[in-house]
């Protein structure tokens, strides 16, 4: 599933980052690479963008970013 | 003992306390923010230890050096082209991992590096404890224990780097990452092209420039190309075989795979270095953010904090502000006494005291607007207000970090202008550059203080409040009109790191509030002083004979309404009064009259000056006993509500001032973009002064 399909609270690990090239390197350089687990920790206000917790860091990306990003939910 | 002078280099992530370490270094004061990217300039300190010169140059905070945003390219051409004696690594030691991506990359330069582990306390207290002893023989880097924000290790730092610079070991090549065997083979093969092919003439270590080819590195394609135009053709035909190659080998893009290798071979080191302890305790900085950015009191607690700062601006600097005219009034006063009449006591205290004193009343506010813009970017909150605010920015086709040079523009449009250097994109850059003068600046502030006190009176603060909200709205109008035509395209990644929330160190917003005000009074001293100079010299000659005797100085108290008229009359005659007459045809459908006109002309050297040539030309630039001349010069000039609303509206949109037109020109680097914001902004100016005023008054006010 999509990063982007997690709800607030839910924990997953990263399956695969695709998008154009400007957006994966910044997504792999801020360390959300395969196999990295990550939380949603809530969505903004506006619904967008979503904070997530990666290796107790907390980093925001754009939901149409997180679109782009496969994860398999954890239970 | 060797006496070389030495160069190191800092780098780091941002936000890993790598400016505390520089400040703590070179004792320099400058900006420590927690905002991603606040060291853009190249900043260097000067020392000496052990008489020998030390240069410590601080980089830009970077994740990485590839070649996609500003402050990358800045810092890796720093360390390729200088390359410096050391480079001090600044990790985050709660962020291990992100921290030896860096410096994975910094090693693979081939220089000397040291690394100062960072805020291990605050890794502790998260229960993670860092083996340094075992981390420093993995990677086989010295490695020293800081705490940068108590300054803690910066002796043992230097220390060490100095004795790492004059060690004549070079680096263990072998403690570098490995790459699986296919993509080791293409880089073999590309360097030893390199080696033959271009040879000398490749300023870099073949390996790093064979894995910057794979990457299809931008920058180092072109650089190659200009160092060897015959040899780089087959050698970057040679790259692209290989790259496609290897996209088929693991189906997927050899950079992703040489990304997701680094990063394999830093997890296995942080493997071994790094103990997380079991027991973890509260994390504090998320509790407040549970509160800041909720869902429901995110944004009323964000209008709140930006509501609040202008209330404390505004009220808090109220006594300060009256002290300050009291004492103008006292100079003026003496300065009145102490001079014969004539010219020169005219110059003395109707133009430069009366000039500079009608601006530098409004130094407190300006002191305590910076300081609080100095205290959100150092808690934290500045990343938050970018989380917030992402939304409405992108609906604007604006990056959520926009938010920040807009916010600083609220201050002083020049550092605004510079701080959106933060953005990646340059198209991004350019229209954020753009649509920062629409935030009203602080010194737009004194020309509303004045006309809304005048015309509004008890309503003066929402008069204000809704031009803030006014500048707003165009800079959205303007972003979506720049954004679907002159510059248009796709967007920058937004991604971006929300760093925990620190208490603010009081020392650090001082620096910060001071030195930012400094400029401010620097305009003071120069600028304005002669502007104000220049005006009363324009506003005073040619001289018009005078009936009386109370003219051209300070006249005793009965005579003052005489002696204002007399004035008036000298400045409708002179040379200004000319230029104002000349152009008032333009600001007439504007409700504006050739006083108004004039003022706004001299506001082009910096937006204060209106202030100060509305006085001097209603005459109020003598000796006053109390404030509040120009208010009643205003009301009783025949000016309307409707006017002053509408020259307020003029002043918030028109031309940016003489510093940020010459911001906007270095930092977009086209003429072309400063030009296009005079004429955007006085035409927007122009016509939403024109609605504002023919409005009104087909509404039924004066």
């Amino acid at each position: 599933m999509r990063l982007s399909e997690l709800q607030e609270g839910e924990s997953a690990t990263i399956v695969h980052v695709g998008g154009d090239r400007r957006l994966r390197r910044r997504v792999l350089e801020m360390g959300l690479v395969k196999g990295t687990r990550i939380r949603i920790e809530k969505y903004a206000p506006l619904k967008d963008p979503l904070e997530l917790v990666a290796k107790g860091v907390h980093l925001s990306l754009r939901v149409e970013e997180a679109e782009r990003i496969e994860v398999e939910k954890a239970d | 003992m060797d006496a070389r002078p030495l160069t190191i280099a800092l780098a780091g992530n941002p936000n890993s306390g790598k400016t505390s370490v520089f400040n703590n270094l070179t004792g320099t004061r400058q900006k420590v923010g927690n905002w991603p990217g606040v060291t853009v300039e190249k900043k260097e300190g000067h020392i000496r230890r052990g008489g020998r010169e030390i240069t410590i140059v601080d980089l830009p905070g970077t994740y990485s050096l590839t070649p996609f945003s500003l402050e990358e390219v800045i810092a890796r051409n720093y360390l390729l082209d200088e390359r410096p004696d050391v480079v001090v690594v600044v990790i985050d030691a709660t962020n291990l991992e992100r921290s030896l991506y860096l410096a994975t990359q910094i090693r693979e330069l081939d220089g000397k590096v040291l690394f100062a582990l960072n805020m291990a306390d605050m890794a502790r207290a998260r229960g993670l404890v860092i083996d340094a002893a075992k981390l420093s023989q993995l990677l086989d880097v010295p490695v020293v224990f800081t705490v940068a924000n108590r300054a803690e290790g910066m002796e043992e730092l230097l220390e060490q780097a100095i004795r790492l610079a004059d060690s004549p070991k070079p680096p263990d090549r072998s403690r570098r990452v490995k790459y699986s065997r296919d993509l080791e083979e293409a880089i073999g093969r590309l360097a030893g092209f390199l080696e033959s092919r271009i040879g000398q003439r490749l300023a870099w270590l073949p390996r790093w420039t064979a894995i910057k080819l794979l990457e299809d590195d931008e920058v180092v394609k072109q650089r190659l190309v200009a160092a060897a135009p015959e040899a780089a053709g087959f050698v970057l035909e040679a790259a692209a075989k290989l790259r496609r190659h290897l996209a088929e080998r693991y189906d997927e893009d050899p950079q992703i795979v040489l990304t997701d290798e680094r990063y394999g071979f830093i997890a296995g080191i942080v493997r071994e270095v790094q103990r997380a302890d079991a027991r973890r305790r509260v994390d504090v900085s998320r509790n407040i953010d549970l509160v800041l950015t909720h869902r429901f009191l995110g944004f009323p607690i964000f209008l709140f904090f930006i509501w609040a700062m202008f209330q404390l601006t505004f009220t808090l600097g109220e006594a300060p502000v009256a002290w300050i005219e009291d004492g103008v009034g006292w100079a003026a006063e003496a300065a009145a006494a102490l001079l014969p009449a004539g010219p020169l006591q005219g110059l003395i205290v109707d133009g430069v005291i009366a000039g500079v004193g009608s601006v530098l009343k409004f130094l407190p506010n300006i002191l305590i607007l910076f300081f609080c813009i100095a205290l959100f970017e150092d808690t934290g909150y500045m990343a938050r207000t970018a989380f917030l605010m992402d939304r409405i920015m992108h609906l604007i086709g604006l990056h959520g970090k926009s938010f920040i040079p807009m916010l600083m523009g609220f201050g002083c449009n020049v550092p605004a202008v510079m701080a959106a250097r933060t953005l990646e994109s340059p198209r991004d850059r350019i229209l954020t550059i753009l649509i920062t003068p629409f935030m009203s600046c602080s010194a737009k502030l004194p020309v509303y203080v004045v006309l809304a006190g005048a015309f509004f009176g008890e309503r003066a603060g929402s008069v204000i409040f809704a031009l803030y909200l006014l500048g707003i709205l165009l800079s959205i109008l303007t972003g979506r009109l720049l954004r679907s035509t002159l510059l248009a395209g796709a967007d920058a990644p937004f991604v971006m790191e929300l760093p925990p929330y620190r208490m603010p160190m009081v020392k650090s917003l001082l620096i910060h509030m001071w030195d930012r005000s400094r400029i401010f009074l620097r305009k003071m001293g120069n600028v304005i002083l002669v502007g104000s100079v220049v005006v009363w010299v324009l506003s005073s000659f040619p001289q018009v004979p005078v009936e009386g005797p109370a003219a051209g100085g300070s006249p005793p108290a009965e005579a003052a309404g005489h002696a204002g008229e007399a004035r008036g009359a000298q400045i409708r005659e002179s040379w200004l009064g000319r230029i104002g007459r000349a152009v008032e045809p333009l600001f007439a459908p504007l409700g504006i009259d050739w006083r108004g006109a004039v003022a706004l002309l001299s506001g082009f050297i910096a937006k204060e000056i209106v202030v100060s040539t509305l006085g001097v030309l209603h005459a109020v630039g003598e000796a006053s006993e109390s404030g509040g001349d120009l208010e009643r010069a205003l009301l009783s000039s025949g000016m309307s509500p409707l006017s002053g609303l509408s020259m307020m509206v003029f002043v918030l949109l028109y031309l940016p001032c003489l510093a940020t037109v010459s911001a906007i020109r270095r930092e977009t680097g086209s003429t072309k973009w400063m030009l296009f914001s005079i004429g955007y902004n006085t035409s927007v100016a122009w016509l939403v002064s024109f609605a504002v005023y023919q409005g009104g008054r087909l509404l039924g006010y004066a």
